[in-house]
């Protein structure tokens, strides 16, 4: 068990280097000249040279790299050149609110999947299941950035229902930072109203973001509880007269959640790259807004910083998940 | 059917008689399912569209930079089907004539990840040791960061436009063939139809080409199927972002971002190419859903 633990983390370490890597590849080598763009047309040669100094892209590359990995491992993610601020307080800032998108969304996509999944199963391959593969079908068809747009069309314009975009009133004062949580830090503030306001704003975004997930979680479910219904422990229970309602809930759904857990896990990742669209219409202050006018702009330092950070959340939480599942997975512990 | 009366040599072009068999099991499958037949004519009726809609628009021009600003921001009539944008473009022919855009980025996207991944998936589980070991741990990287994001960046770094737009894409979407190639080669080299073709004097790179390669063409057909639809999607995201296809060029991505501004005045210009995507991306899906099941008898429930 702890070797592989160890080897599965040995594994995630070269996985990091290797992200580290190709992100500097992508930003220093591919484009033509970040410091000529960060410069501007009007910049003289003596300018540019000192900012190619400044920033040490006059080094040879390996010594590029080495310096870059250097500041990496103390926590330094290097400086905007178009914003001339360092990315990590900036990352630090915007990372909390697109987590508290992300982990809406994962939410969103586990209790309304789960349900969906199980009246599939139960009502295998009549209307109900039918209707559900098609529902979930529709929901990784539908382009979240466009969904984003409807729901404002509608929610927010028409019905005005909900608020247009952002995060959060911007004539009341955000809930006390704790976490950068805005949901966590209400309720840790017992500040209800906040809780409220930002629930308002989160929920639209949240959703859009929510679909990938909850057509997954619901095909997953499916599935597990399709083959859990056909064990041999199910029909004696069944047999032993167990109704179906007790049957189900009680003892099938709780070994087909093992896999649905591992999905929700894989699904983190997925859910981080839909939210670089989705904040960006929602106005949502998050790293994949960031990412976006970074990108508009060539500014490749904070660029390299969202994907590194997106990268190393992701590997994380695939580690937590793997651990997971073999901590509630009582047979792994004898056979490994 | 006539009783054979030599054996095919190993090598040989002749087709086994169990192909025509199979692939009226396929087509008996698939009117057994008819969501695949949906999806089927969903595809279809896309392509056809992708194919010779073009040519067939009323106002083939809007696909430039063309104004008509006397009709600007006309609601859908007669003349305009699905009214104008801000600049009076005719939001049908440039929806039409973006559904080309997205099937050629979308085709060409896979195709040159597949023909990165499957030459890489095949060497590394054909050879094995450290060559395997190499390459799958640089899948590994490129599978850990989200693809939109990398591919963002690589558009970023590469300069927007639509081929740049295609080999970002390309460049983050091969490593999912290389892996499904390399689990599919590593099970294939293991059964005996391949053990016999090396007994019977078969080349390494005979049996590669003849006995494996064939042999995981229907997996890499379902995930191809599978994955026309988030193609399109992402490459619809880049150029919503505005680091992808740029304007004027019809792209239903980029058609939604200039018709995002304009939901107040004129909901038709970002809501037409969207239920244009999504009618696309959907077939594609049920289509390639239908397909899994059927090529891939492992899946069926």
């Amino acid at each position: 068990m702890v070797r592989l633990i160890l080897q599965r983390l040995a594994l995630t370490l070269v996985v990091l280097i290797g992200l580290s890597m190709l992100t500097f590849f992508v930003a220093r080598i591919i484009p033509a000249d970040p410091i000529l763009l960060a410069a501007g047309p009007r910049a003289s040669d003596a300018q540019i040279q000192q900012l190619r100094e400044r920033y040490g892209y006059d080094r040879p590359l390996v010594e590029q790299y080495l310096r870059y990995m250097g500041d990496l491992l103390r926590g330094d993610l290097g400086t905007s050149v178009v914003l001339r601020r360092d990315v990590g307080p900036d990352l630090a800032r915007y990372f909390p609110a697109t987590l508290e998108l992300v982990l809406a969304a994962l939410g969103i996509g586990v209790v309304l999947g789960v349900p969906l999944g199980l009246i599939a199963a139960v009502y295998r391959d009549r209307l109900p299941d039918q209707l559900s593969r098609v529902f979930s079908l529709g929901m990784v068809s539908i382009p979240n950035f466009w969904l984003a747009i409807v729901l404002q069309l509608v929610l927010a314009f028409t019905l005005t229902i909900l608020p247009f975009t952002g995060r959060f009133d911007r004539l009341l004062t955000p809930p006390t930072t704790i976490t950068g949580v805005y949901l966590l830090d209400s309720l840790l503030t017992l500040n209800f109203t906040a809780f409220g306001t930002a629930l308002r704003y989160l929920i639209a975004p949240a959703f859009c973001l929510s679909l990938g997930a909850l057509a997954t979680i619901a095909r997953t479910v499916r599935a597990d509880l399709l083959d859990v219904l056909g064990t041999d422990y199910i029909r004696t229970a069944r047999a032993v007269g167990i109704p179906t309602s007790v049957l189900i809930l009680k003892y099938a759904l709780k070994n087909a959640s093992l896999n649905t857990l591992t999905q929700v896990g894989l699904f983190f990742g997925y859910t981080l790259t839909g939210s670089v669209l989705v904040e960006n219409i929602f106005s949502w202050p998050g790293i994949g807004n960031y990412a976006v006018s970074a990108a508009l702009t060539k500014d490749f330092v904070p660029l390299m910083g969202v994907t590194l950070l997106t990268g190393f959340a992701i590997v994380v939480v695939n580690v937590l998940t793997d651990f997971l599942y073999l901590t509630l997975d009582p047979r792994i512990k004898y056979t490994s | 059917m006539s009783i054979q009366t030599s054996f095919p040599r190993p090598g040989s072009t002749v087709t086994p008689p169990k192909s025509n068999k199979a692939f009226r099991l396929a087509l008996y499958r698939l009117r057994q399912s008819p969501l695949s037949v949906i999806g089927l004519a969903m595809v279809a009726f896309v392509l056809f569209v992708g194919i010779i809609g073009p040519e067939l628009v009323p106002f083939p021009e809007d696909a430039t930079g063309n104004t008509r600003m006397e009709a600007r921001l006309t609601a859908p009539n007669e003349t305009y089907f699905f009214g104008t944008d801000d600049v009076g473009r005719d939001v049908f022919s440039r929806t039409v004539i973006a559904t080309r855009t997205s099937l050629v980025i979308s085709l060409v996207v896979l195709l040159i990840a597949i023909l990165i991944g499957i030459p890489l998936g095949a060497i590394s589980g054909f050879f094995g040791g450290w060559v395997d070991e190499v390459i799958m741990r640089i899948t590994d990287i490129f599978l850990t960061v989200p693809a939109l994001l990398l591919a963002m960046a690589m558009a970023a770094a590469l300069g927007t436009g639509m081929v740049n737009a295609m080999i970002a894409i390309a460049l983050v979407w091969w490593p999912g063939y290389a892996r499904l190639t390399r689990g599919q080669v590593l099970s294939l080299r293991e059964r005996e139809f391949i053990e016999a073709t090396r007994a019977l004097g078969g080349g390494r790179w005979h049996t590669i080409f003849r006995h494996i390669l064939p042999n995981i063409l229907s997996a890499v057909i379902v995930k191809a199927s599978m994955d026309i639809g988030f193609a399109i999607l992402v490459a619809a995201g880049l150029g919503y972002i505005g680091v992808g296809v740029q304007a004027p060029t019809p792209e239903w991505g980029v058609m939604i971002s200039e018709g995002r501004g304009l939901l107040r005045q004129a909901w038709w210009a970002s809501i037409v190419p969207g239920v244009a995507m999504f009618t696309t991306v959907l077939g594609f899906n049920l289509l390639g859903d239908g397909l899994r099941d059927i090529l891939d008898p492992k899946t069926r429930r």
